[in-house]
C-alpha cells in the first residue's frame, strides 16, 4: 500500500493556498480546498497544484503514496483546476477548424521572427542557456510520456503512425537513444543536475502550464484530437529551433553531448513532422471529421502557452536577471 | 520478393520517405546508415544535414501576415 517510487522527486514549495491544500492532500492529510473560482489561471499557485495532481500519473513524489493517484479527493480538486485552465483556454485562444492552413502557418518558416532560440544562437549567454535547459527538463525528462497516453485512445493508422514516431523518441529499443536519455546527458554536460525533478522549484507557472496542458490533453480522451494538435506543433516547429540551438551551443562552447540532444532533433523532428501530417491527422480527420476544431485548440493553445513562456524568459533576460524563481538556483543551479 | 519490398513516400513538397533502415552511398563514396522506422531523404538540395531532410526546403515568410519572402 504505502509504496513510493525509488529516484522520485521531493514535493515542491507550495506558491499559494490551492497549491498548499493540494500538496497536503498528496501527503495524506484530508484539508479544505479553497475555491479556485477567480485564480489566476496561468498563475503559479494553481499551475503547481496541478502539476503535482499529474505527476501521480507519471513517477509520483517521494513519500506520497501511490494510492493518491486515484483519490478521488485529489481527482475532485484537479477536475476543478483543469476546468479553470481549460476555461481560459478557449477564452484566449480564437477558434478555428482549419488544420490544413493551420499546420501550413506553422510550416512557415519566418526569416523575421525572433523568440528564445533565436536569442540563444545570436547573442545568449551560457547562463541563459542552462537556464532554459533547467526550465525545459520539467518536460524532457519525461520527453513523449504525455503523448503516449493518448496511444489507446487511437484506432488504426492514425495510431499505427503515431507509434512509430514515440518508438524513436525512446530510443528504437535502446535505452541510451531514448530522448530524456539524451537531455540528461545534456543536462550533466552542461553542469546541471539531471534528477528527475530537480528544476520544479525553479520553474515559473508559463513551463508547468505548458507540460500541463499536454498531460491534459493525454488524460482525457475528450481531448485527444486536441492532444494530436499539440503533439503536431511540437514535431513540425522543433527542427528549425533545433537547428539554432545547436549554432547557439556551438558558438558556446558546448561538448558533444550537449550538441547531440538537439542536433539528434533536426533530424528525427524532419521525419517527424512528415509522419504527423500524413499518416496521424490525416487519416484521424478523414475518420473523424468533426474533431479538425480540437486539433486547432491543440495547435493554437500550445502555441499561445510557449508563446508566453519566450516572453517570460525574455523579459527577464532582457533585464539580465535570472529566469529562475529562486535566487538559490540562480546563483548555483 | 514483393513482401521486402520498401515503402517508398515522394512527398512532392519535401523529403523523400523511406521506410526501414538505410545504407545511404554518398557522391564521394562515403557511407551514410539511419537505423530509424522512416528516413526522410532530402530532395531540395538545400539541407545542411545531406542526404538527411533538416526541413531548409520549407517556405519562407516575412512578416506578421507572413507573404513569401522575394
Amino acid at each position: 500500500m504505502s509504496t513510493t517510487m525509488s529516484g522520485a522527486p521531493t514535493l515542491p514549495t507550495p506558491r499559494g493556498p490551492i497549491s498548499e491544500s493540494v500538496l497536503s492532500a498528496l501527503r495524506g492529510n484530508r484539508p479544505a480546498f479553497p475555491g479556485v473560482d477567480g485564480a489566476p489561471p496561468y498563475g503559479g499557485d494553481l499551475q503547481l497544484a496541478l502539476y503535482c495532481c499529474y505527476e501521480l500519473h507519471y513517477r509520483g513524489f517521494r513519500d506520497v503514496d501511490t494510492d493518491r493517484e486515484w483519490d478521488p479527493a485529489v481527482l475532485a480538486v484537479r477536475g476543478e483546476l483543469e476546468r479553470v485552465f481549460l476555461d481560459a483556454l478557449r477564452d484566449d485562444v480564437p477558434s478555428g477548424s482549419d488544420v490544413e492552413g493551420e499546420l501550413d502557418a506553422l510550416l512557415a518558416e519566418h526569416v523575421d521572427a525572433f523568440g528564445v532560440s533565436h536569442h540563444l544562437r545570436r547573442h545568449g549567454e551560457l547562463w541563459q542557456l542552462r537556464e532554459y535547459v533547467a526550465h525545459r527538463s520539467l518536460y524532457h525528462l519525461k520527453e513523449a510520456d504525455p503523448q503516449s497516453f493518448v496511444i489507446p485512445r487511437l484506432h488504426g493508422p492514425p495510431k499505427a503512425a503515431l507509434v512509430t514516431v514515440q518508438h524513436d523518441e525512446y530510443g528504437a529499443g535502446d535505452p541510451e537513444r531514448t530522448h530524456s536519455k539524451l537531455f540528461a546527458d545534456m543536462m550533466a554536460e552542461l553542469g546541471l543536475s539531471d534528477a528527475y525533478g530537480a528544476f520544479l522549484g525553479s520553474a515559473p507557472a508559463e513551463m508547468l502550464a505548458e507540460v500541463n496542458f499536454m498531460s491534459l490533453c493525454g488524460l482525457h480522451r475528450a481531448l485527444r484530437a486536441a492532444l494530436i494538435g499539440q503533439f503536431a506543433t511540437i514535431e513540425l516547429t522543433s527542427s528549425p529551433g533545433s537547428d539554432r540551438l545547436v549554432k547557439a551551443m556551438r558558438r558556446l562552447g558546448c561538448g558533444p553531448a550537449a550538441l547531440r540532444f538537439y542536433a539528434e532533433h533536426v533530424e528525427a523532428d524532419a521525419v517527424h513532422e512528415q509522419l504527423v501530417r500524413r499518416e496521424v491527422i490525416a487519416p484521424l480527420l478523414k475518420a473523424e471529421p468533426e474533431s479538425a476544431s480540437d486539433v486547432v485548440f491543440g495547435v493554437r493553445s500550445s502555441t499561445f502557452l510557449a508563446g508566453r513562456m519566450e516572453e517570460y524568459l525574455l523579459h527577464h533576460w532582457n533585464r539580465g536577471e535570472s529566469s529562475f524563481r529562486e535566487e538559490a538556483y540562480a546563483r548555483n543551479p | 520478393m514483393a513482401e521486402d519490398r520498401r515503402r517508398v513516400v515522394v512527398t512532392g513538397e519535401g523529403p523523400i520517405l523511406v521506410h526501414g533502415p538505410v545504407d545511404v552511398e554518398m557522391p564521394d563514396g562515403t557511407r551514410v546508415q539511419s537505423d530509424r522506422a522512416v528516413t526522410a531523404l532530402c530532395m531540395c538540395g538545400r539541407s545542411r544535414r545531406r542526404p538527411f531532410c533538416d526541413t531548409s526546403h520549407r517556405r519562407r515568410v516575412r512578416g506578421k501576415e507572413g507573404e513569401e519572402d522575394p
